[in-house]
């Protein structure tokens, strides 16, 4: 049947296709020896990265055209190439003479002290690996298409780069299932697989990847072929049953209407979301505009980024949750380094309340953002009601010097997410926050004290613990009493499994990944 | 016109001569026929404003004066080109509030 390899499913669905491997390139070139030729070949591969940066920057906006655009003006610099084409001349083999200049520059940008240039080195290896990738015959063109990628790990940029109009997978060797591409896949509905622990799938030519069960088969003979068409075949028919679903309002089964949002990572996700299948957005996590190794987002960004939303979502709601980095999700010069439990460390509203300038700037965008719409925006792991304090204070501060600039704003709705106990247990504590999310991935690794990316645990993390559900159950009932309006983020409202439980614990409004719509629809008239 | 120009600007924006504000630059600069240069104090080094590769290296910040120069034709227009974008904070700011 092909090699079958275990890991861990980041995102359901079944997908075969061809491998395309990430990462650095590998594969060996032999110099002609000729240093003329190797001259030409060095200058065609640099045209055909420009040509590849100008393809994909058509098919972006904003923050990534912009590093596309720097990159492609990198390469067009004959400054760039000129160390490179001597050492060639001199004799040097055309991809030697590259990779010798470009890690000359990649040190430069490392070691400045300055952490916006620091963090242009990823973007030089970026431009180093392209040009090999073209010197090495490695680059596949237009094969992106209906490719399951296969690596070490995945970059955002890598999984925004790709063409997933044909469908795909991504099967790692590491990763994790709570990765910002993790979300992104999940959002898009592509399978992908983690901690598969075996470089077997770099070397395969075809893999089948098994989101459900978190299974991957390299090169799978006719047998399992055959059987990931039948499977494939089941998937589709019940996808079918589920679709006449997706436009119509989440209603359980005696008609009662359900509230179901969308949880957005990237604001380029809702090109491929009709805003008729939902009722809003509840959870756009703002992180995604504070890429690790891009320079941070300044206000004029995030604006546009935020009303771009609004302007999709026509009226609905739209949470905004505030830089939630930290734990998982660093962001070199913001993030703490070497923190012993990053999880119970500086993270969420904590490192955003530590890092004033940069939390004062996202409110500020915010604020002038709410004008456009139904804007909410929420406010991660609080663990005490100052902490709501704080952010009001600074919101109030940011709105006068608004106001006072003439410039006009709004101050939106203030909630929380309720993911650290200590809120979950108590919730009257926290009066001053407007709405609540429960965010049942934190909590749920709180509770139990587990984490999900830790094999030998993950069985412990269980969203469905009856104390999880217990303190669901209270803050839902707490909302009911104070009419203050509760809804749930995390994973658990994307798994059918667990949408009986949600509503028997009396939620009605529910935030899920994009991809699960029709799915839950189906789910909640179940119930 | 054909002559030389200089000037010098301090450099608001807030993550100084970074990355799309250096495509910017190269790219106004190599709308001119003139050599231009920009350096970081009075002195010198200077350095080619339409190479990125060097603009970048100079790693400008926020604060930092950058002086500029050029000769050839339309060096004066190019100094007060450059001048204007950075004063402008390379045209990042403000959408019509």
């Amino acid at each position: 049947m092909g090699t079958r390899l275990q890991g861990t499913g980041a995102s359901g669905g079944l997908f075969m296709g061809p491998v395309r491997r990430l990462g650095s390139p590998t594969a060996e070139r032999q110099s002609t020896g000729v240093p003329e030729q190797e001259r030409a070949t060095l200058k065609n591969a640099i045209a055909a990265a420009i040509e590849d940066l100008s393809t994909l920057m058509a098919g972006v906006e904003g923050d990534a055209q912009d590093i596309l655009a720097f990159q492609v003006a990198m390469l067009e610099d004959d400054a760039l190439s000129a160390p490179a084409l001597m050492a060639v001349d001199g004799g040097t083999a055309a991809h030697t003479a590259w990779a010798d200049a470009l890690d000359g520059e990649i040190a430069g940008y490392e070691a400045s002290e300055d952490d916006y240039f620091r963090a242009r080195a990823a973007d030089m290896r970026d431009i180093r690996d392209r040009v090999l990738r073209h010197l090495s015959g490695e680059a596949g063109g237009a094969a992106s298409a209906g490719t399951v990628l296969a690596g070490e790990d995945i970059a955002p940029t890598a999984f925004l780069e790709t063409d997933w109009s044909q469908g795909g997978a991504i099967a790692l060797i590491r990763g994790s299932t709570t990765s910002h591409v993790a979300m992104l896949a999940r959002a898009r509905g592509i399978p992908m697989v983690v901690g598969l622990g075996d470089d077997r799938i770099l070397k395969a030519r075809h893999l089948i990847v098994d989101g459900g069960s978190g299974a991957a088969v390299a090169d799978p003979d006719g047998e399992a072929v055959r059987r990931y068409a039948e499977e494939s075949a089941r998937e589709a028919e019940s996808r079918a049953a589920q679709e006449h679903f997706r436009l119509k309002p989440a209603m359980r089964l005696d008609g009662r209407r359900i509230e179901l949002l969308i949880n957005v990572a990237s604001p380029e996700e809702l090109d491929h979301i009709d805003v008729h299948s939902c009722d809003g957005i509840g959870l756009m996590r703002s992180e995604f505009l504070f890429r690790d190794g891009a320079p941070l987002p300044g206000e004029e960004d995030q604006y546009r980024a935020y009303r771009r939303l609004l302007d999709w979502a026509e009226g609905r709601p739209v949470t905004v949750r505030t830089l939630d980095i930290g734990g998982d999700k660093p962001i070199r010069g913001l993030t703490p380094e070497g923190e012993a439990n990053p999880f119970l460390g500086l993270r969420g509203v904590r490192l955003t309340l530590a890092h004033e300038a940069v939390f004062r700037t996202q409110i500020r965008a915010l604020l002038r953002a709410a004008r456009h719409g139904a804007l909410k925006v929420m406010i991660p792991m609080v663990t005490v009601p100052e902490e709501i304090t704080r952010c009001r204070a600074l919101f109030a501060s940011c709105l006068a010097g608004l106001e006072q600039d003439g410039v006009a704003c709004r101050m939106p709705p203030l909630g929380i997410m309720v993911e650290v106990p200590a809120v979950a247990v108590a919730p009257d504590l926290f009066s001053t926050a407007e709405f609540f999310s429960i965010g049942s991935n934190d909590l749920t690794q709180y509770v139990t004290a587990a984490s999900r990316d830790d094999a030998r645990v993950a069985t412990l993390n269980d969203a469905s613990h009856p104390a999880v559900l217990r303190l669901i159950q209270g803050v839902a009932r707490h909302g009911q009493e104070t009419g203050t309006p509760v809804s749930l983020c995390g994973d658990m409202a994307s798994d059918p499994r667990h949408v009986p439980a949600l509503l028997a614990a009396g939620l009605t409004s529910l935030s899920i990944a994009p991809s699960r719509i029709a799915a839950i629809k189906a789910a909640i008239a179940e119930v | 016109m054909s002559g030389t120009a200089s000037g010098s600007v301090v450099i608001t924006h807030d993550v100084g001569l970074h990355a799309r504000p250096s495509v910017k630059l190269t790219k106004l600069a190599k709308g001119f026929a003139a050599t231009i240069e920009i350096a970081g104090a009075a002195d010198g080094p200077w350095i080619d404003a339409k190479s990125i590769v060097k603009v970048m290296a100079m790693k400008a910040r926020q604060n930092a004066t950058l002086y500029v120069r050029a000769t050839g034709e339309g060096a004066q227009e190019a100094v007060e080109a450059i001048i204007g974008l950075v004063t402008r904070d390379f045209d990042e700011m403000g959408d019509g509030h």
